[in-house]
């Protein structure tokens, strides 16, 4: 997202789908009240990789595992230690936060198809982790949790997800935003005029991954157990998904993409257009659909007629990275 | 003139002569042998390594293959394999032999490779980059193996061995007749795709279209077309690994198969610097055999953490050396 | 006299910049014609409005058959051969493989082809094994040249041979350009910013500015009218 000055326009807008989500629950069952909640959860692990993927440029194909380590704070802190399964967010994001450094250093030295690599096999060597030690993760069996009520996880989750866009705007609009995406453009432009360049690029990871903790968390909650698989590569697939039909480098196209990956499915099933089988295939072609006909997402649409300026920023029709054939 | 890219391809790279990796190889294929010798559990868990390497090494000359003539990774390398392993199976079922079967599949590998860069990649490498490329590979991943699961179900299926389970003594090592199977074909067949680039019309013209596809079509190559059938050849070596691992025990027929071992092919390839095929060869056979002793000799390994261990020696091995193992230190330009 | 090649009311452009507007010109059977002009006068563009490698409108013909919305590799197959600025030599590939790419559209043997080649430049002999990019600059020059000989093109496009080169070479280079148009017959259409010496070796010439044709004549006219000379070819 541009952060320039929002039009007015926009902020009315903004307003309007804000209170829209608030009044939703009212309409709602309770069922469709959780599933609305997995959809803010989806929401925040969007914008968690649109941070470290569209704004600096670094691909990540392993959120999921930023997510385990969230949820599997949560989990065992909760479980295991009887902490109130709230007060364990804050933490869940510091050891988010932590993990995201860790990986984000290394990451350094990589670019491009090797980080690509590299954070795939993330995501399937966490879960192995996870169940290879069943004395704190349960295992393959895994852990159970309290339940609660799908309104209160839906306002919870929002909630939440409502505080984590506005951090995520504040840091984005100001001089960090720009150092992330001068990174993204040229990171020989953008060290020669003095952005530390590790400093930035493990910044946006340890970010990315305290916000992707807080969702990893979110998303124990409102599945009440974890176990390894939940955590799998297909969820750092999908939450990529979300992030790119909704379009990099735009936090509108995150609610975009969000509603998308969990909505969706849900769609097709019920209303019997397909079985549940197929929805993998739907996605992959739409997965392919939207890189060769929109490679700037769903978002690029919306923002320009939102005057956001959901463009990244770049005159050209190409949408990450600058390194052509 | 286009605006130059950060990496420029082709240009100034300084070629790996030090003899550090070939020292590395030599001193490991000297402790494998004098350990073979020594103890027959580390000469036949060195030979199934060879072959679980030898199913990595065919998926990894596959991903070297397109990454050598597009720079992209196909995500989907592994899902493809699993598909056509399927219409194997299928075929089998259907009353064809094993061999047939095999070989009806290779084909149809082609074709379909070649089929899928037409059309789910193509239209995408037009208007994007290598990264929207990749994440299209990605898509076709999650498409490829949701139709496996659409059209066959998810449930584990039997897929017949090729070779009746016979085994080999060789004083005191038993090793069956499947592992040296899987050895020669793998082997067999990355060295006839060598062969093909080396020695033909054919293989020049997709060798040129990889480094140069600017100059290769102002001497009359037709580059897009050399791109699908460097698809359709990196989809029949996929199936190889495909059958190969279908028909290894500890493999399943299950939509989700070759997940891991793409993995495994990832590292075998990077280690080898993702530009080398005897390098991802090379790699393969060494994280093959590596896992296979760690598990063995190491009681905290479990299989579990097989895949995090190849997932560290890849993270090592590319701190040390960023371009792999064989790989060309590549400069970047301003 | 029909013309080999023939451009009339040509435009190119990149992307929304356009760079060519309405060039016309004409390359005769086995004619050495040069385009001359300054930096960014849109020389180098209209070798590849003919080749193909830029997006073009107007009329372009080669031996009355327009060349259309053709690409590179069907122009190459039609009898053009495009040595590019920087050479498109593949620096990865060893001398006799860039040459033998030289040769992809041609069909049967390629002996006589080689044996032609190795008359024109006797050196490559000894260093075919030898990767392309470990080849000097005025050596890599010669190489693309071969490897256009050896597709026997009717006409040949040079961009800028003489760039990065020294005099020695560069007359070398332009030697052998003269010996090829005199031997097999091929039209030449040399880009150029050193006037002098293409002058020498064509026998007419164009002036390129702001990508129109600001003159044209024969070599002899261009070099002997002192304006132009010092205005435009800097000398």
């Amino acid at each position: 997202m541009k952060l320039t000055k929002p039009s007015l326009f926009g902020v009315a807008v903004a307003v309007v789908v804000a209170v829209a989500i608030a009044l939703l629950p009212l309409t709602m069952s309770d069922y469709h009240d959780s599933t609305g909640a997995d959809v803010a959860v989806f929401f925040i692990a969007i914008l968690a990789l649109n941070i470290v993927t569209g704004y600096t440029g670094q691909i990540s194909i392993g959120h999921g595992a930023f997510m385990a380590v969230g949820g599997y704070t949560t989990a065992i802190l909760t479980h295991n230690h009887g902490w109130n399964d709230l007060a364990t967010l804050p933490l869940a994001a510091l050891v988010g936060f932590a993990f995201g450094v860790l990986v984000g250093l290394p990451a350094l030295r990589f670019h491009g198809v090797y980080l690509a690599l590299t954070t795939f096999a993330v995501a399937l060597a966490v879960p192995q982790v996870a169940k290879n030690y069943p004395k704190f993760t349960g295992g393959t069996e895994g852990l159970a949790l309290p339940t609660h009520s799908g309104v209160w996880l839906y306002r919870t989750t929002w909630i939440v997800a409502g505080i984590v866009f506005v951090l995520a705007w504040l840091l984005l609009r100001g001089r960090t935003g720009r150092a992330f995406r001068s990174v993204r453009d040229s990171e020989i432009a953008a060290s020669s005029s003095g952005v530390t360049l590790s400093l930035y690029k493990t910044l946006a990871f340890g970010v990315s991954a305290a916000f992707a903790g807080v969702a990893g968390s979110l998303y124990v909650l409102v599945n009440n157990f974890v176990n390894p698989d939940v955590f799998g590569l297909t969820l750092s697939l999908y939450i990529l998904i979300g992030a790119v039909v909704g379009g990099l480098g735009s936090l509108w196209g995150v609610l975009v993409g969000a509603a998308f990956v969990q909505l969706l499915p849900i769609g097709l099933t019920t209303t019997h257009i397909s079985s549940s089988q197929s929805v993998p295939v739907i996605f992959g072609a739409v997965v392919i659909a939207v890189m060769a006909l929109l490679p700037l997402g769903a978002a690029n649409l919306l923002g320009t007629f939102l005057h956001f300026g959901s463009q990244m920023g770049q005159s050209s029709d190409v949408p990450l990275g600058t390194e052509g054939r | 003139m286009a605006t130059a890219s950060l990496t420029q391809r082709g240009t100034a790279f300084r070629p790996t002569t030090s003899w550090i990796v070939p020292a590395l190889i030599a001193v490991g294929c000297v402790f494998l042998v004098i350990g073979s010798l020594r103890s027959s559990l580390f000469a036949q868990q060195t030979i199934s390594g060879l072959a679980n390497g030898g199913i990595y090494a065919s998926l990894a000359v596959a991903l070297v293959l397109i990454y050598r003539a597009t720079e992209v990774i196909n995500f989907a390398q592994g899902a493809l394999a699993t598909f056509t392993t399927y219409v194997a199976w299928q075929l089998i079922d259907w009353g064809l032999t094993y061999w047939l079967a095999f070989v009806c599949t290779l084909g149809i590998a082609f074709v379909g490779g070649f089929l899928v860069q037409l059309v789910a990649i193509r239209p995408v490498e037009r208007r994007g980059n290598q990264l929207t490329v990749v994440i299209a590979s990605i898509g076709l991943l999650i498409l490829v193996e949701g139709l496996v699961g659409w059209i066959w179900g998810n449930e584990i299926k039997f897929m017949p061995a090729p070779f009746p389970s016979h085994i080999y003594r060789v004083g005191g090592v038993s090793f069956s007749r499947q592992d040296i199977a899987t050895i020669a074909i793998s082997i067999a067949s990355v060295v006839l795709l060598r062969l093909l680039f080396q020695f033909t019309k054919l293989g020049l013209a997709m060798r040129a279209s990889a480094v140069r596809p600017d100059a290769a079509r102002l001497v009359g190559i037709r580059v897009s077309w050399m791109l699908s059938l460097g698809w359709g050849l990196a989809a029949v070596l996929g199936a190889v690994a495909g059958m190969m691992a279908a028909a290894s025990p500890s493999v399943l027929l299950q939509p989700s198969m070759m997940d891991g071992i793409l993995i495994y092919a990832f590292a075998a390839a990077v280690l080898g610097g993702l530009e080398s095929a005897a390098g991802a060869v090379i790699g393969a056979l060494a994280i093959g055999v590596t896992l296979n002793l760690l598990g063995a000799y190491v009681s905290w390994v479990t299989p579990q953490l097989l895949l995090p261990a190849a997932f560290v020696l890849m993270l090592v091995v590319l701190l040390v050396k960023p371009s792999g193992l064989f790989g060309r230190t590549r400069v970047r330009r301003v | 006299m029909g013309s080999l090649l023939e451009l009339r009311g040509v435009d190119a452009r990149y992307g929304q910049v356009q760079v060519l507007r309405g060039v016309s010109l004409t390359v005769g059977e086995g004619e050495i014609v040069a385009i001359l002009g300054a930096n960014g006068a849109g020389k180098t563009t209209t070798l590849r409005a003919i080749s193909g490698t830029v997006r073009r409108s107007g009329t372009l013909e080669l031996d009355g058959k327009s060349l259309g919305r053709r690409g590179p590799e069907s122009t190459a197959r039609l009898g053009v051969a495009h040595v590019p600025e920087g050479r498109g030599t593949f620096v990865e590939l060893t001398v006799w493989e860039n040459l033998r790419l030289g040769a992809h559209v041609r069909r049967g043997s390629l002996r006589d082809d080689f044996k032609r080649v190795l008359e024109y430049f006797p050196w490559l002999e000894q260093r075919r094994a030898q990767q392309a990019g470990t080849l000097s600059g005025g050596e890599q020059q010669m190489l693309a040249l071969a490897r256009a000989v050896m597709q026997r093109p009717r006409l040949l496009l040079l961009d800028e041979p003489s760039l990065g080169l020294a005099p020695l070479v560069t007359a070398e280079i332009f030697r052998i350009v003269r010996e090829l148009n005199e031997r097999e017959g091929t039209a030449v259409l040399i880009v150029e910013q050193n006037a002098r010496t293409s002058l020498a070796t064509a026998a007419r010439a164009y002036v390129l500015e702001v990508g129109q044709v600001a003159f044209e004549g024969t070599s002899d006219e261009l070099s002997s009218r002192d304006t132009i000379r010092r205005s435009y070819l800097g000398y």
